[in-house]
């Protein structure tokens, strides 16, 4: 029988390996509802190397592995369902280099979003990333691996769109590259086009299919100057149609909107929030035009209209990443939420404000409907977000109920359920079309015939 | 039921029709300022009640007394007229209504009202203030509510505002320092034109500083600035209050720059118009107000009003010039630091 | 004390407590140090909650990981929550909440120096007189305008003796009239305070606000920023005698403005690196700075990292004597002496003894001896006189 422990100190050293009963605990949880399942062990390797090792070992020794970056999904996505090891990949935290010239950077598998943010802004400030709102410490391929979504998203998709270029540890512990850098390891400037894209294999599979060591990102360019505009209306009908006219003009960076009964100012509204950058004020004051102009029936009707936010107010709503996210958690005074937030089309926006409104009367719940426009306007992530003290059992045990009420209603209207729970990946399975199914199984079997990546995920 | 002290009989007397005929956003004629005010004191529809700015200039225009400008929130109000976006009013129904908060300091008899403005906390500091600092109300309790007379709910102030005057007389408030220019304009035309008691009397803060100015006076050190005054839509109900901008400015020796938007003449800050009206007319407002500031030569703009201030300030610096409220200039001129930066 | 169980499941584990500001790198010590999750303020905070309800048990493990918290209060400027200044005192209170119902059981090196504070008067096991340092230092007697209090750090610590004696001399060659306890100083505490022995806190401080009643004491003045700190926000908690407490950089950057020392120069690169207990504390961050700018010659290069981003030198809650966060290039004392470095200074500055003698021992692993010398604030003026 062999010594796992001393196996995993050998890799990593000793001094980056536990078993203890205060890492399992804490590592078997996220701060989310999910029920808790400790680990047996808790690894952090520096190189993919022995990333290999570990794998090969749990693979040998059958094992369960779990990869976890900041494991702020909220949705239990890296809390080891099956035990195991849980390798938190934070210690690979370097970013390996920049090509200024198309634009894209590769990271190690640990590197969180704001340190990227910051190693931009000190020496690349003409490009940025797409941050989402997670804390920053978030890491970016984490994010990628669930279909993040961030500040650039309403231009240019999910932040997984974003991905040039994967080295992956596969679960059978081979290295492989994956898109341009397959065939040249200088150039990271496409995950997969124009060849067949294997980085579906990997993104969207919450480690089932491989831990990702290195990761291509696209960047983008940052202007200097950022601003936002507010508006507001109370006829949730419109909302399609105010979206729409406000990706045709291709002026916005975020469109983020959102519907809650607090702070008091917020409450009989829905806020639209549309974020412009430019490099120049005559840039900026071009885009107020533009986007005034595009709302401008609705202005004159009444319907709607922009709120001047004074100056001292901006910050917050500008913010990257967005510190208020969190404070959601504290509206109970007791450190929680958790939210499902399918990706919707648009025009199906009412029929979910409707939805979250009849579930917090029914279970009498502290909510926000937060949403994100994605790629202009081809669809758009909806979060049913409900805060709850962790001290109070019965409310968690509503919201979980609400929260299974509300994947039952995505599915039901056609919804894609982002970074689901086990149970909600489970409804979709049962609705998922059998042959589609069945190619998921195909390719879970192929690349992890052990079983031993994240189980109890995507378990067709 | 509260009702307006209108008198239709002293519009009819009335040989000028100053109220419209002056009015910078409608510059109507004399006869078609008596016809459209006759429609409105008729309760007939007017073009003048769909667009109007809501400067509230024309109740100082109006050289009867006789509140045009309340008449016409009231009867916008009847007739479902919305000088603004619905969603925008509802944002302020909702963002004032009194909940129970009673944001109180150590409350004497006489006592600083911050309206509902979290602000004024941090500018009441230094000699200015010493002794009266602690003797603070603050919130929606005590707000004076005038702000809805921007989005025709006249029905909203006759609800809140006797409420808040009841909250501020519990107290044993006998002098309530206004440092609000729009509560103190509450409480000396909006409240009395409604038949509503006021039981306390009411200071504006200018005149409060200026009295304070005065004791201090052998701490004064000219600052010998050119400014320009950045007078509210608010100083429209008072005023009489205008004279003592000039006796501060002449204390503390800030010279006040020529301007042709001064006095009845001035300009607003234009963001209320903004969020009514749009945003051609209010660039154009602002455009004029910083022009005019800029051609006659001011260093500073000199705000009345933190919600002018918040709205524009960032405006005016980028137009050159140093944005200050009046009560971090005084602190200027006897050697305290103006506020933290928020 | 007790309020701290009602409130500690509000953490959400966000994990902005790892970070400065920017997010240029990791700025909570402990996690910095040994990285995993467990060891930053939100696996702290969780675990004492899962202790509270049951659901794990006391272990030397967790007293590490109590115990390895600096209290540099990062975690305190960086939450976004509303509890954010409490978070600190949220651990030392679990400290002492620990200690009573588990009997103790607290690292060794933590007992040892509890114990030796009880018995010797000073953490750092010496038994020789206090003011063996402080031939010439005048003793302070009823009227002079100063307690020079030196704590024990300076007393016994070679180079915080160094610190000491250069501060005295600065004092006195301004006309400053200031006199040291002597022997007759006791130990002020912080650090038992932040290692949540509540009794023996009480017990330090009453002595000592006992001895400066006796002697008429107004105004003190402190060579470490762990006794200004605990003077000056921890003592009112068990006494309400009132004394004016200032640290030397406040006096000294008063001094050099009213030309009562008058540096002549001095040609150096200089980085400061801001004490937790100045700065994120007590919010001090210009006086030593503008010390510094004073001096002619002297460049001031800020590291990244710095004033309420400073990263912790990892010598608080005792840590310069218990010494848990050594072991690993990832030291916190290490990182900063790296970090230091990378500023091209040839000084260090610093305003705090145990920062001294935390970054003099990095600097020498880190091999950097010939190209970055770590010096107080008052030494570099002394230079420059």
């Amino acid at each position: 029988m062999i010594d796992i422990y001393n196996s995993l100190a050998g890799i990593v050293g000793e001094q980056y390996v536990s078993n203890h009963k205060e890492e399992r605990y804490f590592y078997g949880r996220d701060p989310g509802l999910t029920p808790p399942h400790e680990p047996d062990y808790v690894v952090m390797p520096e190189t993919p190397e022995e990333v290999q090792q570990i794998v090969k070992l749990a693979n040998k020794e059958k094992i369960p592995i779990v990869p976890k970056g900041g494991g702020l999904a909220l949705t239990g996505l890296v809390v080891p369902q099956k035990g195991g090891i849980v390798i938190d990949m934070k210690r690979m935290g370097k970013i390996l280099g920049v090509n200024e010239k198309s634009r894209y950077v590769i990271v190690e598998g640990g590197v969180t979003h704001g340190m990227l943010q910051n190693y931009l802004k000190k020496h690349h400030p003409k490009l940025r990333h797409s941050i989402p709102d997670s804390p920053a410490i978030a890491t970016v391929v984490g994010n990628a691996v669930i279909h993040g979504q961030g500040r650039l998203t309403q231009q240019y998709g999910f932040n997984s769109d974003m991905v040039s270029g994967l080295e992956v540890v596969l679960p059978t512990g081979e290295i492989c590259r994956i898109g341009s850098c397959s065939i040249s390891s200088q150039h990271w400037f496409s995950k997969g086009a124009p060849w067949p894209d294997l980085s579906g294999l990997f993104l969207g599979w919450f480690g089932t299919t491989g831990i990702i060591t290195k990761l291509g990102l696209r960047l983008y360019p940052c202007k200097k100057m950022r601003d936002v505009m507010v508006f507001l209306t109370d006829k949730i009908e419109l909302v399609p149609d105010i979206v729409l006219k406000l990706t045709h003009t291709e002026m916005a960076e975020d469109i983020v909107l959102n519907e809650q009964p607090l702070p008091p100012r917020m409450k009989g509204n829905i806020y639209i929030l549309t974020i412009i950058t430019g490099d120049s004020d005559e840039e900026l004051d071009f885009k107020r035009k533009i986007i005034w102009d595009a709302l401008w029936d609705i202005f004159e009707s009444r319907d709607g209209g922009f709120l001047s936010v004074p100056a001292d107010m901006k910050p917050p709503l500008l913010e990257m990443p967005s510190r208020d996210v969190v404070r959601f958690a504290d509206v109970k005074k007791g450190g929680g939420f958790e939210y499902s937030g399918p990706i919707i089309p648009l025009e199906k926006y009412p029929e979910f404000i409707t939805k979250q409104k009849e579930l917090v009367s029914k279970y009498n719940l502290s909510y926000s409907a937060t949403s994100r426009v994605i790629a202009g306007g081809h669809c758009m992530m909806y979060a049913f977000a409900f805060t709850f003290n962790r001290a109070d059992d019965d409310e968690m045990d509503r919201i979980r109920k609400a929260l299974r009420e509300a994947a039952q209603f995505t599915v039901e209207q056609g919804g894609m359920m982002w970074k689901p729970t086990i149970e909600e990946q489970e409804m979709i399975m049962e609705k998922m079309d059998p042959n589609t199914l069945n190619i998921m199984k195909k390719i879970k079997e192929l690349l992890d015939p052990n079983g031993i990546m994240n189980p109890g995920n995507w378990e067709a | 039921m509260l009702q307006l002290n209108f008198d239709p009989a002293k519009c009819a007397v009335c040989k000028t029709q100053d109220c419209l005929v002056k009015c910078q956003y409608l510059r109507l004629d004399k006869d078609k300022a008596k016809t459209e005010m006759q429609k409105i004191i008729n309760g007939e529809d007017s073009f003048v009640l769909h667009d109007c700015a809501t400067c509230y200039a024309c109740e100082e225009y109006c050289k009867m007394g006789n509140h045009p400008f309340y008449l016409i929130v009231e009867r916008q109000e009847e007739k479902g007229i919305l000088p603004a976006p619905r969603s925008v009013a509802t944002m302020w129904v909702n963002q004032c209504e009194p909940r129970g908060r009673f944001t109180v300091g150590k409350v004497e008899e006489r006592a600083l009202s911050f309206c509902s403005i979290p602000i004024f906390p941090f500018w009441v500091t230094g000699k200015l203030f010493d002794g009266i600092a602690s003797s603070y109300i603050m919130g929606e309790e005590f707000f004076c509510n005038a702000v809805f007379l921007h989005y025709a709910k006249m029905s909203v102030i006759k609800d809140r505002l006797p409420k808040a005057i009841e909250n501020i007389k519990n107290l044993g408030i006998k002098e309530l320092i206004c440092l609000h220019d729009e509560c103190y304009g509450t409480f000396n035309s909006l409240a009395p034109a409604y038949g509503i008691e006021v039981p306390f009397k009411t200071t504006h803060y200018f005149e409060y500083l200026h009295n304070k100015l005065k004791e201090l006076k052998d701490e004064i050190k000219p600052l010998n600035v050119k400014v320009a005054y950045q007078r509210p839509c608010s100083n429209r109900l008072s005023p009489k209050t205008q004279h003592f901008v000039d006796d501060i400015f002449n204390l503390i020796g800030a010279h006040r720059v020529k301007r042709e938007y001064v006095g009845e003449n001035a300009l607003c800050c234009g963001e209320v118009i903004r969020m009514g009206q749009g945003y051609k007319i209010a660039d154009d407002v602002q455009k004029r107000n910083m022009d005019d500031m800029v051609n006659a030569g001011a260093e500073y703009c000199v705000f009345n009003c933190p919600m002018c201030y918040l709205s524009i300030g960032d405006k005016v610096t980028k137009r050159g010039l140093k944005p200050i409220h009046i009560i971090d200039l005084c602190k200027m001129a006897i050697d305290e630091k103006p506020r933290p930066e928020v | 004390m007790k309020e701290y169980t009602k409130q500690i499941h509000r953490c959400f584990r966000c994990g902005y407590c790892k970070f400065p500001s920017d997010y240029s790198d990791f700025n909570c010590p402990s996690y910095a140090r040994f990285r995993f999750d467990t060891y930053s303020t939100s696996g702290r905070l969780w675990l004492i909650y899962a202790w509270l309800k049951g659901e794990i048990e006391w272990s030397e493990h967790l007293a590490e990981i109590l115990y390895t918290c600096t209290t540099c209060k990062n975690c305190v400027e960086q939450c976004p929550m509303k509890f954010a200044s409490d978070i600190v005192d949220w651990i030392v209170a679990a400290r002492s909440d620990t200690m009573e119902k588990e009997k103790g059981r607290i690292p060794p090196a933590v007992s040892s120096f509890l114990e030796d504070v009880y018995r010797l008067g000073n953490p750092l096991k010496e038994r020789g007189r206090r003011d063996a340092w402080a031939n010439g230092i005048k003793r302070y007697e009823t009227g002079d305008e100063y307690l020079l209090y030196v704590g024990c750090l300076g007393s016994y610590d070679e180079s915080g003796q160094r610190m000491a004696r250069s501060v005295a001399t600065l004092l006195s060659k301004a006309g400053i009239s200031f006199g040291i306890l002597g022997n007759e100083e006791n130990c002020c505490g912080n650090e038992v305070y932040l290692l949540g022995e509540n009794e023996l806190f009480r017990m330090l401080a009453e002595k000592n606000v006992q001895k400066f009643k006796e002697l008429g004491v107004k105004k003190v003045v402190t060579l470490s920023p762990h006794a200004y700190n605990t003077i000056r926000n921890n003592y009112p908690l068990v006494s309400n005698a009132y004394f004016e407490v200032y640290h030397y950089t406040q006096l000294l950057r008063g001094l050099l403005r009213e030309n009562k020392i008058k540096p002549s120069g001095h040609n150096a690169k200089v980085t400061y690196h801001d004490p937790c207990f100045l700065g994120r504390y007590n919010q001090i961050y210009d006086e030593p700075r503008e010390i510094l700018q004073s001096i002619p010659g002297v460049e001031l290069v800020e590291m990244e990292r710095s004033r309420e981003n400073s990263f912790c030198c990892g010598g608080g809650s005792g840590n310069f004597v218990t010494d848990l966060l050594a072991g690993s290039k990832e030291s916190p004392s290490r990182i900063r002496v790296r970090e230091a470095y990378e500023t091209g200074a040839d000084i260090l500055a610093v305003a705090c003894p145990s920062c001294m003698t935390m970054f003099q021992d990095a600097i020498k692993v880190e091999e950097l001896e010939d190209k970055l010398t770590v010096k107080d604030i008052s030494q570099v003026v002394a230079e420059s006189l």
